[in-house]
């Protein structure tokens, strides 16, 4: 490891996809996650890679459809309103399966909303933005040392499964500054991409890279087998943090921003004489569901906390399925949830 | 005996699946001639639309990525960045490339992209059965302007190698037309060009091509070839835009 470098979380994300082997960026400005831009426009040439800033969100993701073609490493970054504007190329990437890094750092929303951190984007990562049955690996960092070590992660989960690999942040995260620590090289997955279309050179039968399979039986068949590719990802790349779980009185379900704050809580409450345990998915999907159903039994309650309007305190439900009531808290518009307010809603809840 | 006439190595032996007297298939051989001429079939990536052509990545011989409709140039955008040395090309209709890919071909050009755009201009959407389309002529009767397209409801015809020919990026345009040998012909000739300008790093091409749709125009072949003559080119003038003289 070397040494550590103050920097703000969005260049962080663009240096950990230079470090990864992203040669490959094509973007459109959006507030709050530019700053990813602006540091491939200025690094890539040093890399001898193509930064392009495209005419739109859309085409910015159908470039990154033609660079994976083309077997490259590439991706994406945008924020909530642009990530809608991708959902059309990203069901086709994922139909396609094309290893592709998608970032999303989430402001409030909907609509254009505003500017401030949100994660009301929760639905559209892991239940599919876009149409038909795919998804997406969605990595959610709760730090700027974990957007490097995720967003990594993110090229190597793609390549390793042919699939889109989502990083999702939040503005907060993505403009924080704070201490990370590069690795001196990368683990870089390597796997064979004959499959790529990068020319034939007459030496083999021409590669197809498409989406559309009009025979029923065709595309029954290429759909189970995307299903089995993510069974097999839900085995093996399910992630989450847990806390302060073993005896707890309260299991708060948080991830991202929101789980920082929730391990400030979890001191405050222990001054009150309560235990408060964490379980953070890493991965919102796979979601960690072993991992409610392990300690479902005990505390007295669940809480999801979420700067959402409630989002994936769903999966919490389904996770805990019935066996303790799962309680809601969550700030809308860019409001955070403080510190105060959530103890308080705990002590409501265990009164 | 000698052979006089083949099929271009290209394309594949895969039976076309085009209306009788369309003449994308024509259009397709073409540019499967011109890259055995060049010898880049190798080294070439073609990237089919959404319309009657979307699969004719079953028909060339050369690596094909399918894209989402309109988004071609993008597609293509990405996969020329990877491998500057290929040759990329699009295949597109007029619905895919006037209507919903506007922005992408626009900035394709703009951003002066080394790939070449084949644009097969036929006034109608023919996979979806015949709508107006962005081309279709003023006073064309078809399932969506039942009435005949009128300019105070719908607008007037897209000239694109009009429009995008004020653009410095594109550097080779033209338009040709499929509806006598001649023409096709120059439009071979149109379609050789444009690569060669890719190949030399010229910049962006696009080859318009005025094609049929008997189906959905209603006319048997013969009328359609008359119809692109007497109809289609009135509106959409054969001959170059831009980069004639370029040398290649």
């Amino acid at each position: 490891m070397g040494e550590k470098i103050l920097m703000k979380g969005n260049e962080v994300i663009a240096e950990a996809a230079l470090r990864a082997g992203c040669k490959h960026y094509f973007g459109y400005p959006i507030t709050p996650q530019t700053e990813i831009a602006h540091y491939f426009a200025k690094k890539m040439p040093q890399y001898g890679g193509t930064f392009v800033q495209a005419e739109s969100e859309i085409a910015a993701m159908n470039m990154v459809y033609g660079a994976a073609s083309a077997g490259a490493r590439a991706m994406t970054s945008s924020s909530s309103p642009g990530i809608s504007l991708k959902q059309e190329a990203i069901s086709y990437t994922a139909c396609a399966e094309l290893p592709a890094v998608v970032v999303n750092i989430v402001r409030c929303g909907p609509g254009l909303g505003g500017i401030l951190a949100a994660q009301c984007d929760y639905f559209q990562a892991t239940k599919g933005g876009g149409h038909g049955d795919y998804r997406l690996v969605v990595l959610a960092p709760s730090s700027v040392q974990e957007l490097y070590e995720l967003t990594v992660d993110a090229f190597n989960i793609a390549d390793r499964y042919r699939t889109i690999c989502m990083v999702m942040g939040d503005g907060m995260l993505g403009q924080m500054m704070e201490a990370v620590e590069f690795r001196d090289t990368e683990e870089k997955f390597e796997t064979d991409k004959s499959w790529a279309t990068t020319g034939s050179g007459m030496k083999r039968e021409h590669n197809i890279v498409t989406s559309i399979y009009i025979e029923p039986e065709i595309l029954e068949k290429h759909n189970l087998k995307l299903q089995a590719k993510y069974a097999e990802i839900t085995k093996n790349e399910t992630r989450v943090e847990t806390f302060n779980c073993e005896d707890a009185d309260i299991i708060v379900a948080a991830y991202g921003t929101v789980a920082r704050i929730i391990k400030n809580v979890i001191k405050t409450a222990e001054k009150d004489g309560i235990k408060v345990g964490l379980i953070r998915p890493i991965t919102l999907w796979p979601f960690p569901t072993a991992a409610f159903e392990k300690y479902a039994e005990v505390p007295k309650a669940f809480l999801a906390v979420e700067m959402s309007a409630g989002q994936m305190v769903e999966d919490v439900r389904l996770a805990v399925n019935g066996k303790r009531p799962v309680h809601f808290h969550g700030r809308m518009g860019g409001m955070i949830p403080t510190q105060k307010e959530i103890l308080q809603k705990i002590k409501e809840i265990l009164k | 005996m000698a052979t006089v006439f083949k099929k271009p190595h290209a394309l594949t032996d895969l039976p076309m699946h085009y209306c009788p007297g369309c003449t994308h298939g024509i259009v397709h051989r073409l540019v499967a001639e011109v890259i055995d001429e060049l010898g880049i079939e190798g080294s070439t990536v073609g990237v089919s639309s959404v319309g009657c052509s979307y699969n004719n990545y079953l028909y060339f011989n050369c690596d094909m990525v399918q894209a989402a409709h309109g988004r071609a140039p993008a597609v293509a955008t990405g996969i020329k960045r990877v491998h500057p040395e290929n040759a990329v090309f699009t295949y597109q209709g007029d619905g895919d490339l006037a209507a919903i890919g506007t922005a992408e071909i626009v900035h394709v050009a703009v951003r002066g992209e080394k790939i070449t755009t084949i644009f097969v201009n036929n006034a109608i959407y023919g996979m979806t059965s015949g709508q107006m389309a962005p081309t279709t002529l003023i006073g064309q009767v078809t399932t969506t302007s039942p009435f005949g397209r009128k300019p105070e409801i719908q607008g007037y015809p897209v000239n694109v190698c009009e429009m995008l020919s004020t653009l410095p990026g594109a550097v080779f345009v033209e338009r040709v037309s499929t509806h006598d040998i001649k023409n096709i012909n120059n439009a071979k000739k149109a379609i050789k060009k444009a690569f060669q300008v890719q190949l030399a790093g010229l910049g962006f091409s696009i080859v318009e091509v005025l094609s049929t749709c008997p189906t959905n125009w209603g006319l048997d072949p013969i009328q359609s070839l008359k119809w692109i003559e007497e109809k289609m080119i009135p509106q959409y003038p054969l001959g170059n835009f831009r980069g004639k003289d370029l040398e290649v």
